[in-house]
């Protein structure tokens, strides 16, 4: 018989997954980036200043970020379904805490309160964090189910929430965000090296690597470096009461922000090949020894 | 308690595709849409290399990562063993999809005909619109088996009881049955042989056993 040619879905080689599109990735990118916003706009509510439009900033993303995935479903009109299994399934947990967020935060903006502005950045991380936890429960994406992955997911999140209220803070707190923000890339870059140092430790699909790798050399330089070299930049100006301290800490945050948007773009898009087959036995026919199989090469692929 | 699993003897499979075949007329999947499909692989290097054949669907897990992911519970487990997808209550998210090891599910978001836009008489009959933007895969027929526990028949013995692709096998290779039943068919056949699930690593505890070789 012959093989079956072009490919079809379910080919055993691991196969870039095509369900989910630029709408599921920006709901990350901007629940991300949303969720961490409101964590640090809460925070730094709590020394008083006026973070009102950081929240509504916050909030504003992580609804377009929700936005899209209503766009994406297939049965938009009942989306309110997604509520029905807070029992283990952490979509539903997602669209729950979502909820929660758009509750605090208007609390949040309608009272200035620092309680409420800390409840609501309480919020987005959960936010963020049951996004990451999404992402983990996917089973069928090896990048995605990796033990490393959700943390680089949770860590990018709060280093674009750190990196864009860096781009909004002024006055005092410039120093404080440039040292936040240092620390969160800090972070990234090593949940990052770890992520990746994982995939290959663990045999990942060759292609998802791949797909990461072309993204590593400027994602490590622009991303991380550049940005943390001018959050230093401004730490040191804001200090010193040196002029362009805000503006080195504004390019700073949108190299942070921008870095971590790519990530997740590849994350979602480039690097979500699915696991392949496993033919764990070859069948013993005709008496020949059995042995282990090796890895397939296909005949239909 | 019963719960339903299907054996498959990559002894005895031939690659005739003919499962397949049998699962989209029983189930009148869209083109493009294979809820059983078989794999052709080729494995070794010359001039030491095997060719085998390997049936694959849903795996119709004991913990399947599917159900657990459903933020609408449409997707579920039943006693029985079967996971079944309740196609008014799925939203087409597509997590599902997602979280299947064994890429045993499709969504396609308009309908689909052989010949066209415009259904053939056949296709006019049999299409089903709430499959539409939904997830759907292998259901181990299950109008069948709940058939069964109408009829007092006994699924993987009695044909209109059994999955279309088991009854379908020209080798017998698939066999389907109860496997908390000890005198089953197909436990008798997985006591004396050998069999592996696809993936166990990752602890889903497919209800699909893979025969290679003799006990």
């Amino acid at each position: 018989m012959k093989p079956n040619r072009p490919p079809l879905p379910g080919q055993p080689a691991p196969r870039l997954q095509q369900h989910w599109d630029w709408r599921a990735a920006g709901n990350f990118i901007c629940g991300g980036s949303g969720g961490g916003l409101v964590l640090f706009a809460g925070l730094a509510g709590l020394t008083g200043a006026e973070v009102r439009p950081q929240l509504a900033a916050g909030l504003v993303l992580v609804a377009l970020g929700l936005l899209c995935v209503w766009f994406e479903i297939g049965r938009p009109w009942r989306a309110l379904n997604v509520f029905r299994h807070i029992r283990s399934s952490w979509m539903t947990r997602e669209a729950s805490v979502a909820l929660a967020l758009f509750g605090a935060g208007a609390l949040a903006l309608l009272t200035a309160h620092p309680t409420a502005q800390a409840l609501a950045g309480l919020c987005g991380l959960a936010f963020v964090y049951a996004q990451a936890r999404i992402l983990a429960a996917d089973k069928g994406i090896p990048a995605w189910r990796h033990a490393r992955c959700a943390p680089l997911v949770l860590g990018s999140g709060l280093a674009e929430g750190a990196g864009l209220i860096a781009v909004t803070l002024a006055g005092g707190l410039q120093l404080a965000a440039a040292a936040v923000l240092v620390l969160a890339l800090s972070a990234r870059l090593l949940l990052w090296r770890r992520y990746l140092d994982g995939l290959r430790a663990d045999h990942a699909p060759a292609a998802s690597v791949q797909a990461f790798d072309a993204i590593a050399p400027r994602l490590v330089r622009f991303g991380h470096l550049l940005a943390g070299g001018l959050a230093l930049l401004a730490a040191a100006g804001a200090l010193g009461g040196l002029p362009g301290a805000g503006i080195a800490l504004a390019a700073a945050g949108l190299l942070a922000a921008g870095a971590g948007w790519w990530f997740k773009y590849t994350l979602i898009r480039r690097a979500a090949f699915t696991q392949g087959i496993a033919l764990k036995h070859h069948p013993v026919r005709g008496g020949k020894p059995a042995s282990l199989a090796s890895t397939p090469r296909l005949g239909n692929a | 308690m019963t719960r339903y699993v299907m054996s498959i003897d990559l002894r005895r499979c031939v690659g005739c595709q003919t499962c397949t075949a049998a699962c989209k007329n029983a189930n009148a999947t869209p083109p493009g849409v294979q809820w059983r499909r078989v794999l052709d692989l080729e494995t070794g290097e010359f001039p030491d290399v095997r060719r085998s054949f390997l049936p694959t669907a849903c795996m119709h897990c004991a913990e399947p990562p599917c159900a657990e992911v459903c933020p609408t519970e449409a997707t579920q487990k039943r006693r029985d063993g079967l996971v079944t997808i309740d196609y008014d209550v799925c939203i087409g998210c597509a997590n599902c999809v997602m979280a299947c090891p064994y890429e045993a599910r499709s969504i396609v978001h308009e309908p689909r005909f052989a010949y066209g836009d415009q259904p053939i008489a056949s296709e006019a009959i049999r299409f089903d619109p709430s499959r539409i933007s939904v997830a759907t895969k292998c259901s181990f027929c299950k109008e069948r088996i709940d058939a069964a526990a109408a009829s007092g028949r006994i699924p993987g013995r009695d044909p209109e009881v059994t999955p279309a692709c088991v009854n379908s096998c020209i080798s017998g290779a698939m066999v389907f049955g109860d496997i908390d039943d000890p005198d089953s068919a197909v436990s008798r056949l997985l006591a004396k042989t050998q069999h592996f699930h696809m993936h166990e690593e990752l602890g889903t505890g497919p209800s699909v056993y893979y025969i290679w070789d003799h006990a």
